[in-house]
């Protein structure tokens, strides 16, 4: 019962997600998984992506010889601005943000609980350098927050959970988790599955969970 | 006449002293005065308190600055950097004392500073350890925690243009945090790559108002981070 079966990898599970991305909405990604979100969304729908760091209208990774070191993300890579960019400061970002102005927010995550808690800057280790960046204010002030992760960390343990033990990034505030086993949602009665992986069974997807899902697949 | 330019970074940091506290604008390398922090370095004022939204990379600019031991207590968002160990290393020793603040809350904080508004309520870190000690207010039935404004002696700051008004623009994400330290610091300071005469910048596009301003040096080809960290570049060598 221990053995691990595959189910999505990360390029499909940013391909889920992006199915998930509405025609016309101002969306801001996270580092790694999240950021791959930006190529899948699909053919006929116009979406703007917003990056804290002070740019609406972000596009792809330019070429090495067309790269600005002063035109990047908020990972600190080079990225472009689209025709109809804006770029704008700090304080104006954030308002953006803490606003209530960007509809989706697309995260990674450390642990996520039940009641849409989630952990995702910092393991509470006392040796650890905190840094926490924008996830607090990105989880309190977008509308909708999307999570993307591994069901599971490296040594098999749950990431989806009743509580979460690291400290929070935000309380109640994912709506849905994206994960390589399955979609889930996150409401008032707990983590309800609403799509499996190719293959993957609903026990299965509970084996690997510390918290009790409902199944509405 | 009003004539804002200094002739030398050394000049326009000539007058910081121990124990100022410094805003240092740019988000990783975009927007980072790096001669402007080097001429800090070669001044020796220690401790500072700085305000980044990190913690510099490599052994050049602001990583410098912490490494020269110049620096007793950062206020930013992000303190880990890919390339660099400096600050953690100052931290982990117990060497240097850091403030963490969301990075939205830094911003805000210092826009507040800058604005006359001493504190503001936010939703950010409700439910998280970092409102430990800090006041908590329910409006409109949302928990809200109060942050205080952040001011400094003096910012450094790095423009695209500039005139002698202190007028500027900025290079497309190197704006970053420059427009509301220019606001909050009682002395600013701004290396410029293109020094323009008054009137050559559109008034519908000047990003800060010169009013923000009291000091700009040129430095025409500043250099770039991310070259002098992959040249093994430590400064001061």
């Amino acid at each position: 019962m221990n053995d691990i079966i595959t189910g999505w990898n990360r390029e499909q599970m940013a391909q889920r997600a992006a199915v998930d991305i509405p025609d016309g909405c101002y969306v801001n990604l996270g580092i790694g998984i999240p950021e791959k979100v930006a190529k899948y969304v699909p053919e006929g729908r116009e979406v703007i992506y917003h990056t804290e760091n002070g740019l609406l209208g972000m596009g792809s990774t330019p070429e090495p010889d067309k790269q600005d070191p002063e035109l990047i993300n908020a990972g600190k890579k080079p990225v472009s601005a689209i025709p109809g960019a804006a770029y704008f400061h700090h304080a104006d970002s954030f308002a953006m943000i803490r606003g209530h102005h960007i509809d989706i927010c697309v995260l990674g995550a450390m642990q996520v609980a039940e009641n849409g808690d989630l952990a995702n800057w910092s393991t509470g280790a006392a040796d650890a350098i905190p840094a926490v960046g924008g996830a607090m204010d990105l989880v309190a002030g977008v509308k909708t927050i999307y999570v993307i992760t591994q069901h599971n960390t490296r040594d098999g343990s749950a990431k989806l959970l009743k509580k979460c033990d690291f400290p929070l990034t935000g309380q109640a505030v994912v709506s849905r988790v994206y994960t390589d086993l399955a979609v889930i949602n996150i409401t008032r009665q707990g983590f309800e599955v609403i799509e499996l992986a190719p293959d993957i069974e609903f026990d299965y997807v509970q084996q690997r969970t510390d918290a009790k899902l409902i199944n509405k697949t | 006449m009003i004539n804002k330019q200094v002739e030398s970074p050394a000049a326009a940091v000539a007058d910081i002293v121990d124990g100022s506290t410094v805003m240092v604008g740019g988000f990783g390398e975009a927007g980072s005065p790096i001669e402007l922090l080097h001429a800090l370095i070669d001044k020796g004022p220690g401790n500072l308190t700085v305000i980044n939204n990190n913690t510099g990379s490599g052994h050049v600019g602001l990583a410098a600055l912490i490494e020269n031991r110049q620096v007793s207590k950062m206020i930013c968002s992000f303190p880990r950097t890919a390339n660099s160990t400096v600050f953690p290393d100052l931290y982990r020793a117990g060497l240097i004392e850091l403030e963490l603040v969301p990075q939205g809350t830094l911003a805000e904080r210092i826009r507040a500073g800058g604005a006359g508004i001493p504190a503001f309520f936010t939703a950010t870190t409700i439910g998280t350890p970092l409102i430990e000690g800090k006041e908590v207010r329910t409006i409109d039935g949302r928990d809200y925690v109060l942050e205080y404004s952040l001011k400094a002696d003096f910012a450094l700051l790095k423009s695209h243009q500039a005139d002698r008004y202190g007028n500027l623009t900025f290079n497309k994400t190197a704006r970053n945090f420059a427009p509301v330290m220019a606001m909050a610091a009682t002395t600013t300071i701004v290396q410029t790559a293109n020094l323009v005469k008054a009137g050559d910048i559109d008034p519908e596009i000047v990003i800060t108002p010169g009013i923000f301003v009291d000091r700009i040096v040129t430095v025409h080809d500043p250099a770039l981070e991310s070259k002098l960290v992959a040249e093994g570049v430590k400064y001061p060598s």
